[in-house]
């Protein structure tokens, strides 16, 4: 068999799960800076890793292993996900690693963040992608030669980026408005850069599995491998290549167990090489095998999303476009910044899966979105999502100026304020305490050695209640307003106060207003009262 | 004196200012010692603060196995039928039987409970105009049951009530308008309620409004003497702020702040296109539209078209503790209303040591002089008028010290001895 005659089937999964954010509120602006519903965000990552990740990925080792090298798969982990694993199922992520060994599986680098940055800068775009790239080729072991973009979002520009970065390859929609007559059951090129092959996915077959699998009204349901097996057949005399390219959670979150998806999947490599002149190839394979038949042009962006196939699902509306402006407007301020858990937020915040919340279309695909969306409404998905995006805001500017020595001048200079406040109101407390003594002198009938190590607890009476009892500290008198630290402020003026007194010195403080003092020498729990 | 009162809603179970005012004033009332209130709202939940007023809720009334007097015989001068419409019926067994006795078919038949009770959801719900109907019911019984030598009803939604009372124990109503439905529908006024609000005003031997505004709606509009509308200013409880509202602002910049539904009536439009304005000569100030509302999702779109969101935030409704949140937390509080029969709210942002900026469509507007007063419509005035006020301290400084001073002297009290006098002059005309 010739190179050119070569016949391809692509099966790709994607693996992704966004931080959901908590709600917050504007009163947290500026106070709370950690914007996750990690309970949420676990319960959920735990339930699909149990229902999904975890039986799919042993069901897939098992067919590499039966099928020796005539079975292969693709894979693409958001960096979203692999976070995810590493924080609630590291066992997941393990898994994937024992799958790279294999070596019949091919990992793709994507857009670190999950985001829609290929439609902002490029420069932002190829920073996240090389840090996908390096993420997978930590935690899997795998350096990516293909690329698939967030929502497999394409243009030619997009394309052209990719190629310019070194990618063999590069997976998109075969959205019918792009294609026309033509059939995406062929390898294409890029407009720009021909070096760069395009595989488009055939959203028939995949969304016969994807979404059509376990719905009874489709009236083709049940899907049994035999009768997909036909289907392809049936494309066969005239296509060189069959991309099959869908959401990894297809298999047992969205089709329950129950449904039969997990054995339709552990009989489809079996059949297909069997009864189909289709091998099992990954994107690189193809694009070094096949021949591409021209090139495509896409001049505006296309994705997987909605009957559209286009970008509006994220951006199609003024909550979205606003909220996208103003996120990336962060861009170079976020980029002066040199602290980790800016850039952590930074990264959490761009996932599209923010804007998808925020989507008004309705109609046609309302139902997939309200699936995924844990807003009531995108309204409400995106007053959350404006509080969060200010309070990041805040923050970096709060930050910025960025250099070292500037942040450390500013910390400085904090410190310095607040130890003059210290100092402001521990002054006040003296004065303050001075003038009772003065008063309280004339009347006084008890003397108190006041030594070195002694603490006097400093109250005083309180004027409104005419009583003599003693009763608010000496703070909340000159201090009303202040609440929280008075008294840690309280014990700190009073060991001043100690401090300040000449050892052996004796200090009378006594009266009626003056309160009353407990040498630690002496019995510091009792508290001797000393009035009249 | 005892007085029946008819209202919709009572704290802590409200939605706008209607519970607060008539709150307001029943306490006003409890402090004088000759007057005795009897407050009726169609539903009681049980935790209302009973304090100050003897609190009955209509969906505790039986009503189904007694006779109802229907020829209102306790009326002095004539005999009235109106009442007779309206029979209580338990099942749909009863109801069959009833309709097919009933062969001039002029009653009106409402569902009861097995206990003989009228259930009522105490909310503005879409059976709004049965729940009005069946409260009347209700009155009547209560009426019969109380001693009382006057009928005051709240707002249209108890006016049908008033009458019934009025029906059967003769004594004088006098009813209380917070608002018209010109004020609600900006113009579009929904017919049904308007003649539920004329028959009220015209049965009515007195009627109080909360401002001249208003009054000049009701004498203009529902062609009422002016002899016998009278204008009561609503006033504001002096807020004990609980010490665990703390100043939580974690952020520099100011807070402009618009607390109320948002709806037509309130004007959120003209708010945030003032805020589009300011936006554009300064940065360090943050907008806030609290509250929720049939408009809130357009006034959501607006803002994002505008570009403005990360400056201009929405919080959805507030309740109890946030309000003073909020409060604490904002520099200058608007109230741009289209048509604002009076405002307390403006009263309160002011004993919190807000500047407030407030429409000259509102009644408040005629009590208050330590506050900017601007056209709903003239969104320039509005801006300058934020703008000034985060910009020079001085300004913003005078309108505190001033307005906290003015508000003070407006007590519940002074409204409650101004509606005293009404009550006297009443009975003793009747």
């Amino acid at each position: 068999m010739s190179v050119s005659q070569k016949k391809a089937i692509c099966l790709y999964f994607q693996v992704h799960q966004p931080f959901r954010l908590k709600r917050y509120r504007f009163f947290d602006l500026g106070n709370d800076h950690y914007y996750y519903d990690d309970f949420t965000n676990e319960s959920i990552l735990r339930k699909v890793a149990e229902r999904c990740y975890l039986p799919a990925n042993n069901l897939i080792l098992d067919l590499l292993n039966k099928y020796k090298g005539k079975f292969k798969i693709t894979f693409s982990l958001t960096g979203m996900v692999i976070d995810q694993f590493r924080l609630y199922a590291p066992e997941v992520l393990e898994s994937f690693r024992k799958l790279a060994e294999t070596g019949m599986v091919e990992f793709l680098a994507e857009t670190n963040a999950h985001s829609l940055v290929s439609l902002f800068s490029k420069e932002e775009f190829v920073r996240q992608v090389t840090e996908h790239k390096e993420l997978i080729k930590e935690h899997i072991g795998y350096e990516p030669v293909s690329f698939r973009n967030t929502e497999l979002i394409y243009s030619d520009k997009i394309g052209s980026w990719i190629a310019d970065m070194g990618f063999k390859a590069i997976l998109t929609e075969g959205a019918k408005h792009v294609l026309g007559w033509k059939s995406p059951n062929y390898l294409y090129c890029n407009a720009i850069n021909p070096r760069l092959k395009v595989l488009l996915r055939n959203f028939v077959l995949s969304d016969d599995i994807a979404f059509r699998f376990s719905n009874k009204s489709w009236s083709e349901w049940p899907l049994t491998t035999d009768k997909y097996v036909a289907w392809i057949n049936k494309l066969a005399p005239k296509s060189d290549l069959l991309n099959i390219f869908i959401d990894y959670e297809t298999f047992g979150e969205h089709n329950w167990k129950e449904t039969g998806i997990f054995d339709f999947l552990a009989h489809l490599p079996g059949a297909v090489l069997k009864k189909t002149p289709f091998k099992f190839m990954t994107p690189s394979e193809i694009a070094d095998n096949l021949q591409p038949v021209s090139a495509i042009n896409v001049p505006t962006p296309i994705s997987w999303a909605d009957e559209e196939r286009d970008i509006t699902a994220w951006l199609g509306n003024d909550l979205q476009n606003a909220a996208f402006e103003k996120l990336y407007f962060l861009t170079d301020k976020v980029n002066a910044c040199k602290y980790d858990l800016i850039k952590k937020d930074w990264n959490y915040l761009q996932s599209s899966d923010h804007f998808y919340y925020m989507c008004t279309k309705f109609f046609s695909d309302g139902a997939v979105h309200a699936y995924f969306n844990p807003y009531e409404t995108p309204y409400d998905a995106f007053m959350n999502y404006m509080n969060i995006l200010s309070d990041f805001e805040i923050r970096i500017n709060r930050m910025n100026p960025a250099s070292e020595e500037q942040i450390e001048i500013l910390k400085l200079n904090s410190q310095i304020k607040a130890k003059d406040e210290t100092i402001n109101k521990q002054t006040a407390e003296i004065e303050l305490l001075k003038k009772k003594l003065l008063k309280a002198k004339p009347k006084s009938k008890t003397t108190l050695r006041v030594g070195k190590t002694a603490v006097i607890t400093a109250k005083a009476t309180k004027k409104d209640s005419g009583s003599a009892k003693v009763k608010a500290t000496l703070i909340k008198k000159s201090r009303a307003s202040v609440k929280a630290e008075p008294v840690l402020v309280a014990k700190k003026i009073s060991v001043k106060k100690t401090k300040k007194t000449p050892a052996g010195s004796k200090s009378k403080l006594t009266g009626k207003s003056a309160g009353k003092s407990a040498p630690k020498t002496k019995t510091s729990g009792t508290r001797k009262k000393i009035s009249k | 004196m005892r007085v029946l009162m008819f209202g919709w809603e009572f704290p802590p179970h409200i939605s706008g200012g209607l519970g607060t005012a008539s709150f307001g004033l029943t306490k006003g009332m409890a402090a004088l010692d000759d007057m005795e209130v009897i407050f009726v709202v169609p539903k009681a939940w049980g935790d209302e603060d009973q304090s100050a007023v003897r609190l009955i809720g209509a969906n505790k009334i039986p009503v189904a196995f007694r006779q109802i007097h229907y020829e209102g015989y306790k009326r002095k001068f004539e005999k009235i039928e109106v009442s007779s419409k309206i029979v209580p019926y338990t099942d749909p067994e009863d109801f069959w039987k009833l309709t097919r006795s009933e062969i001039s078919g002029y009653r009106t038949f409402v569902q009861t409970n097995d206990q003989g009770r009228i259930d009522f959801s105490g909310r503005y719900g879409t059976n709004l105009m049965e729940e009005i109907q069946k409260y009347a019911i209700v009155a009547a019984v209560i009426a019969e049951d109380n001693e009382f030598d006057v009928i005051h009803a709240h707002d249209w939604l108890a006016y049908p009530a008033g009458i019934a009372a009025m029906q059967v124990s003769g004594k004088p109503l006098v009813i209380h308008v917070h608002a018209t439905d010109f004020d609600r529908s900006g113009g579009n006024v929904n017919p049904d309620v308007y003649r539920i609000e004329k028959n009220g005003m015209d049965a009515a031997s007195k009627i109080i409004t909360v401002s001249n505004l208003t009054r000049d709606i009701v004498i203009n509009k529902y062609n009422i003497s002016p002899s016998k509308v009278e204008t009561v200013y609503n006033a504001v409880e002096p807020v004990n702020i609980s010490e665990d509202v703390r100043d939580i602002k974690g952020f520099d910049e100011k807070v402009v702040t618009f607390l109320g539904r948002i709806t037509l009536q309130k004007g959120p439009e003209y708010f945030i296109e003032a805020a589009n304005k300011v936006l554009k000569v300064m940065k360090d100030v943050r907008f806030v539209m609290a509250g929720s509302g049939d408009m809130m999702e357009r006034m959501i779109k607006r803002a994002a078209s505008l570009r403005i969101t990360d400056r201009f935030h929405f919080t959805g409704f507030l309740r109890g503790r946030d309000v003073f949140t909020m409060l604490s937390m904002s520099d200058v509080y608007i109230m741009p209303s289209v048509s604002e029969p009076f405002g307390i709210s403006p009263l309160e942002a002011m004993q919190s040591n807000v500047p407030v900026i407030i429409s000259k469509q509102s009644g408040v507007a005629e009590i208050l002089t330590h506050a900017v007063k601007v056209d709903f419509w003239d969104i320039d005035a509005m801006a300058d008028a934020i703008y000034g006020i985060l910009t020079y301290p001085a300004l913003s400084q005078m309108f505190i010290r001033n307005g906290k001073e003015e508000v003070i002297m407006l007590k519940w009290d002074n409204s409650a001895m101004h509606v005293r006098n009404i009550y006297y002059e009443v009975v003793s005309k009747h």
